[in-house]
């Protein structure tokens, strides 16, 4: 019988970013009794990096913005294949969600007259994003951090324990989620990262917040906690993920120097005033407006600088075109030759204001530049080039309840499908974690109280994961070479990187499924050295189980996927197509493989949207994306056969 | 561009431990963080390190390098001489629980130590008003990244293990000051702030400052006033009813 450490909790959520930890807040609010877990410090998180800010439509800025103008510029940037339901509710609330992290202490940069001030940024119509300069996820995470706190302190006072109903487990790892006889969810198995110890939690409820993905790709802006672990342990439990085919490639990452390749540019620096340039020196987006949104953006260089200062009267600048097409805009421009002399674009914002305004505006990037690349971006314009930034696909919910397709099983966040469909705005998904995360919690919470009785953990389930985990340890009998993580890691980075990135054919990822089938085969494989005591290369062994898993979904789903739409492009169908608007690609697990199963993709249809939130559209925008039959019932169309 | 450099590396855990040698490529734009990461991916897979962000923004890479408490994402190859032995530590005012990684958790009791934001009464979500030049002082306190650096600097702690106990550290004292600047805070803690969070131990070094890599001006802008803020309470009626307007008002 394995040595395991116990807990039981009433509610227990996992992943410590913005999206766990708002739904922390609400299920504790609810009384319930509620775990933490994070694999990471508390407040390290990934949220902690976002820079630009929280999309809100408060209208604190441009009185016009209201969620109904959120709403149609979400479902635009995700090309309509958004959850549509999703958006509605985040649109809906999450003014509510920022306006409540000021009562938790959030101090967010503020307009003349006193209120929450709103960024523009890509995609969006008005200033909609609040800020504090560009370390917005920085004030999100301490915000809720301290509200834990401030939680914490209230059950001291009463219960005189400050963790009586609320704990944060830092530094742990989930590697198995375990379900009961009936197939619900009974608990989750880990392991302490500083002891290597094994710890059980014992739950009905179990929220994902975990995150995302971009560990798989080589050139990224994530860090190493992203290695997909909450897609991959829904779906061994059974959960079904959507979208993953949809991988965002922030335009603006770092190219030089290489240890820093990646690391995000804010796209608040394209929203304060930056531009974009080629080596000609030529301001290139305005070549790159595609046919769905022409007549949107301005046509001359004069029109969208007038249009940082008088926004009523004229278009925005490309410049500010949705992340997906910027991001195919810059792969050209360095593919044909225009690029800079490391393989990346400019861009330029110190020929743009006074330096003093730019350190003011943008302190972290200032900072960051001036450390890491020896580049003033006060004097010079940085180099950019695409960076693999978000995932949009995840796990398969409920949209007012987060709940996956298996029972007690939530989820909310970064490792959430739908809500952003095929490509996310960006500051979305801020408010996404605000949003769904509250809502995650509660759903949870209601869940729980429903039950009857607590599902019961089954022995040979802990037994079955820690042998699982432990198992890097104990090289396999016989043939098979000792395989390094560090470097099947490596070589999984670089095939998603190549062959499965921003612009994909049919033929590099059919090359990429072989190599990932290779890689699998290695992975069982992996020895690693050294004891469990805060082990690394053990860590990375368990984690490449969950790279793998994910790597297949993104490969797979984007093999079956034949157009192009948001962060999915095939050069070899390059053309949205509407047929393929409403099918979702379904990943699920099956097979033998207990450790790095099979993954098979389904195409599913998604279900019609509302028909008041429909009519929130012109007919001629939805005829660039529906077919014809699914619009019959919009009144424009009615109104032409009639 | 490459070469080869000279790296000491502490290893060990709570048992003790000591320096080893290494010799390990060094490339171009380079930080120390990447030497490590090279260090586990070819000679010491099981170097234990923390880390996230690799930009300087999640304050979890913190150690001493030749002594010095740095940020290991933001200390680059380049300032040092191609032939310098470079030395890595952990913190050194924190226990060690394993080569870089050292126990935390004082920081973590003592944020919960201090009292949180307290919200206005009467307002509703939505109608907070405070102008930028109010919020700006706190703002200020509240980019700090928690990597802890001040808190391994300050000479209170430093070499002074027994003063943790009534010693909250430069980032706690700093939250206390950031909230009692916060326009629209509803409580008071310039009482706790001595009496429970030894804000009477810092003589005004300003350590803690120097090696901030956020650049918050700890000392100058939160730890004095708040001591003037203390002084003021305790010996000066007329001094502190000013703060409390002062505070309050625009
Ligand atoms: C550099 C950068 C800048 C960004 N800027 C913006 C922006 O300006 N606006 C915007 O809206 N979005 C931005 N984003 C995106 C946004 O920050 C993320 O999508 C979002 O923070 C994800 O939050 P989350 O709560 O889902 O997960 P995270 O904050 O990533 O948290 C995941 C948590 O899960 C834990 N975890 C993972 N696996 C396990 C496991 N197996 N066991 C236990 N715990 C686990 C982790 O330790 C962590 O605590 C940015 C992203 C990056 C990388
Ligand atoms: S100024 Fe105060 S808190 Fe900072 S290092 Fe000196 S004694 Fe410590
Ligand atoms: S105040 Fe500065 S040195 Fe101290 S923890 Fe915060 S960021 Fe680090
Ligand atoms: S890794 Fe985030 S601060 Fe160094």
């Amino acid at each position: 019988m394995t040595e395991v450490e116990r807990h039981n909790y009433d509610v227990v959520v996992i992943g410590a970013g913005g999206a766990g930890l708002r739904a922390a807040i609400e299920a504790r609010q609810r009384g319930l009794t509620t775990a933490v877990i994070c694999k990471s410090l508390f407040g390290k998180a990934h949220t902690v990096m976002a820079e630009g800010g929280c999309a809100a439509s408060m209208g604190n800025v441009n009185s016009n913005d209201s969620w109904q103008v959120h709403f149609r510029d979400t479902m635009r940037g995700g090309k309509f294949l958004n959850n549509w339901r999703m958006a509605e509710l985040h649109a809906k609330e999450a003014p509510d969600r920022v306006w409540e992290l000021e009562t938790y202490g959030a101090l967010f940069d503020r307009t003349e007259d006193g209120r929450i001030s709103q960024r523009n940024f890509g995609g969006h119509t008005y200033p909609r994003l609040a800020h504090v300069g560009d370390r917005t996820g920085l004030e999100l995470i301490r915000t809720m951090q301290q509200k834990i706190v401030s939680l914490q302190q209230e059950d001291k006072a009463e219960f005189g324990d400050y963790e009586a109903k609320l704990k944060v487990f830092q530094e742990c790892t989930i590697t198995e989620l375990l379900k009961d006889d009936s197939g619900a969810i009974s608990g989750a198995f880990g392991y302490w990262r500083e002891s290597g110890r094994f710890v059980l939690f014992e739950t009905g409820a179990v929220i994902m917040a975990t995150g995302g993905i971009g560990k798989s790709f080589q050139v990224t802006s994530n860090s190493w906690e992203y290695t997909g672990d909450g897609h991959a342990l829904a779906a061994r439990t059974g959960a079904s993920l959507i979208n993953m085919e949809f991988v965002q490639f922030h335009p603006t990452g770092m190219v030089w120097p290489p240890s820093v390749k990646g690391i995000l540019v804010t796209e608040g620096v394209r929203g304060d005033g930056g531009v974009l340039k080629n080596s000609e020196g030529k301001r290139f987006m305005f070549d790159y407006v595609p046919d769905v949104f022409k007549g949107q953006y301005a046509e001359t260089e004069e029109e969208a600088d007038r249009w940082y200062t008088d926004p009523d009267n004229n278009r925005r600048t490309p410049d500010l075109l949705p992340r997906d097409e910027v991001a195919r805009a810059i792969n050209t421009e360095v593919k044909e030759g225009r690029g800079s002399p490391h393989g990346g674009v400019y861009l330029d914002i110190a020929s743009r204001m006074p330096d003093e305004e730019i350190k003011r505006r943008l302190p972290s990037m200032y900072h960051q530049f001036k450390e890491l690349a020896d580049v003033d971006i006060t004097a010079e314009p940085m180099e950019v080039g695409p960076t693999c930034h978000y995932v949009m696909g995840g796990i398969e919910v409920d949209p007012d309840t987060g709940e996956s397709t298996v029972p007690g099983l939530f989820a909310a966040g970064e490792c959430s499908g739908g809500m952003h469909g095929s490509n996310r705005l960006g500051g979305n998904s801020l408010s996404d974690l605000l949003v769904f995360g509250r809502r995650a919690g509660l759903g949870a919470a209601n869940y729980v109280e429903s039950l009857e009785r607590k599902p019961v953990v089954l022995q040979s389930d802990i037994d079955a994961a820690a042998r699982s985990a432990v198992s890097p340890f104990e090289p396999a009998e016989g043939e098979g070479a000792r395989e390094n993580p560090y470097t099947l890691q490596h070589e999984l980075q670089q095939t998603m990187n190549d062959l499965v990135g921003i612009i994909r054919t049919a033929d590099e990822i059919e090359r990429a499924l072989g190599r990932l089938a290779e890689i699998r085969s290695r992975v069982r494989n992996v020895v690693v050295e050294g004891h469990r005591q805060f082990n690394p290369g053990w860590h990375l062994a368990i984690d490449l189980r969950n790279m793998m898993v994910v790597s297949e979904a993104v490969a797979k789903a984007a093999l079956l996927r034949t157009e192009s739409r948001g962060g999915h492009t095939r050069d070899d169908f390059p053309m949205l197509d509407s047929d393929w608007r409403n099918r979702l690609l379904s990943c699920r697990v099956s097979g033998e493989d207990q450790v790095v199963p099979d993954v098979v993709v389904e195409p599913k249809e998604q279900v019609p949207m509302r028909q008041d939130l429909l009519e929130l559209f012109e007919l001629s925008e939805l005829e660039k994306y529906y077919t014809e039959a699914e619009l019959t019932t919009h009144p424009a169309a009615q109104g032409d056969t009639a | 561009m490459s070469y080869k450099g000279q790296f000491r590396v502490w290893r060990g855990d709570s048992d003790g431990g000591s320096l080893e040698d290494f010799e390990v490529e060094v490339n171009e734009g380079e930080v120390v963080l990447d030497i490590i990461h090279r260090l586990q991916a070819t000679q010491a897979p099981d170097l234990a390190v923390r880390w996230n962000c690799k930009a300087g923004k999640c304050g979890s890479c913190s150690a001493e390098v030749n002594g010095r408490p740095q940020l290991l994402c933001m200390t680059r190859m380049s300032l040092f001489d191609k032939d310098e032995v470079i030395t890595v530590t952990p913190m050194r005012a924190f226990s060690v629980v394993r080569d870089l990684v050292t126990d935390v958790s004082y920081n973590y009791e003592k944020a919960r130590e201090v009292q949180a934001f307290t919200p206005p009464e009467k307002l509703q979500p939505g109608e907070y008003r405070m102008q930028q030049e109010d919020v700006q002082r706190s703002q200020e306190f509240r980019k700090c990244i928690e990597c802890f650096l001040c808190q391994d600097t300050c000479h209170v702690v430093r070499d002074h293990e027994e003063n943790k106990l009534e010693f909250s550290g430069p980032r706690f004292l700093m939250r206390i000051a950031e909230l009692e600047m916060h326009p629209l805070d509803a409580a008071d803690r310039r009482d706790t702030a001595q009496d429970d969070h030894g804000l009477g131990y810092c003589n005004i070094t300003k350590c803690c400052t120097e090696v901030c890599p956020e650049n918050i001006k700890i000392t100058d802008n939160a730890l004095i006033p708040m001591k003037e803020r203390v002084a003021g309470r305790r010996y000066d009626p007329v001094v502190w009813l000013g703060n409390k307007l002062f505070k309050r008002g625009k």
